[in-house]
């Protein structure tokens, strides 16, 4: 199992100041205070809806890295939209999935299927070019710049604990703020590579 | 709140709405495809190369792929049934409505005959949907007739400046010359 705090901080030297960010629930809130950014997309709104926003952001920015940093129980949401991603192909679409098995924000209740799921498997069943799964910090690391520099979309499935509890910021997350600052930030900032 | 509709006699040309959309610099289409506007709307869009059509499994989907175009100021509508829209209540409230952004979607009312008003149709699941938008305080616009299809562009230019989402509700199947070949 992986901490979840020492994956983002593994992910983070990775991230470009041009690439797009989607980050949901406790996995928004650990990226958030440990690689606060203007290009973090925070308001994804309703649960589940990860993917389908950052299929959106892919779509209008062709050029950007999107990186979605996903839930195993937001993912169950939308499971759909692993088969729109797979059928769209954007090219540089990287999905995290944190694995935890629980409804974590919501009462830690488990997942359906909790622990029996595979979702590398259903990405790689419905279209994605690469999927893999990561239980060792270390494993993950190593393959984390080829998992950036493959062409999309890439899943990757990350079985993890809590790490350090960072604050759930709720307002923030939802702040017409938060989505100025994104969109400020992304019209002004033309994508380059690397 | 609800703007009527100026004649309920005449069905919209598909290709007059074509034409809107792509006045008002609309270039991707999301959709789960819908009966009402399949034939006169979603078949022609799908061979036509000036949009980008991108089909969903399910509409909340496209309600959050919309959204998020829109910060690339990257136009696109929602084309799906009153039943997808039902489905997708919450990611709408939430996405379009609590966050305040320009998700255009246009509606097909399945089972809405086009002799009745849509507050009156017999169907229960079609008169229900305009004051389940005048709850949510989400703009819609019927599109019943061919002179309706002019409200179209103006109404997504609008949406877009403001930031308010817009909701097309399509009360007779359009028809498009040359049907889905």
């Amino acid at each position: 199992m992986i901490q979840r705090d020492l994956a983002l901080t593994a992910l983070r030297p990775h991230v470009n100041p041009c690439d797009l960010v989607v980050a949901v629930y406790q996995s928004c809130f650990d990226w958030l205070a440990l690689c606060p950014r203007d290009l973090n997309y925070v308001s994804t709104g309703a649960m589940g809806q990860a993917s389908s926003h950052a299929l959106g952001l892919a779509l209008g920015s062709p050029d950007r890295q999107v990186i979605v940093l996903d839930g195993d129980g937001s993912l169950l949401m939308n499971l759909g939209s692993l088969v729109t991603i797979g059928n769209v192909q954007p090219k540089r679409f990287l999905h995290l999935v944190f694995e935890n098995g629980v409804y974590e924000v919501n009462g830690a209740h488990p997942i359906p299927g909790a622990g029996n799921v595979d979702f590398a498997g259903m990405a790689k069943a419905s279209g994605y070019r690469e999927a893999a799964c990561f239980s060792e910090l270390a494993a993950f690391e190593r393959a984390l710049p080829g998992l950036l520099a493959s062409e999309g979309p890439v899943m990757a499935v990350l079985k993890i604990i809590p790490g350090k509890a960072y604050p759930r910021d709720y307002e923030y997350i939802h702040s017409e703020a938060a989505r100025q600052k994104f969109r400020h930030a992304l019209n002004e900032n033309p994508a380059k590579d690397g | 709140m609800t703007l009527p509709s100026s004649s309920p006699m005449s069905p919209p040309r598909g290709e007059n709405i074509i034409t809107q959309l792509k006045q008002a610099g609309v270039s991707i289409i999301v959709s789960v495809p819908d009966i009402v506007t399949s034939d006169g709307l979603l078949w022609p869009i799908s061979k036509d190369p000036d949009f980008r059509l991108i089909r969903v499994c399910k509409e909340d989907e496209g309600v959050s792929i919309c959204a998020a175009l829109s910060y690339s100021n990257t136009r696109a509508v929602l084309l799906m049934q009153q039943t997808g829209l039902m489905d997708s209540l919450n990611a709408i409230r939430a996405i379009a409505m609590d966050y305040h952004q320009p998700v255009c979607m246009m509606v097909g009312l399945q089972g809405k005959a086009a002799t009745e008003t849509v507050t009156e149709s017999a169907s229960y699941g079609v008169r229900i949907i305009p004051p389940i938008l005048d709850a949510m305080a989400l703009r819609h616009i019927g599109i019943d007739s061919d002179e309706d299809t002019t409200k179209i562009s103006p109404a997504i230019d609008s949406a877009y400046q403001s930031g308010d989402a817009l909701c097309f509700l399509v009360g007779q199947p359009p028809v498009f010359d040359g049907g889905k070949t």
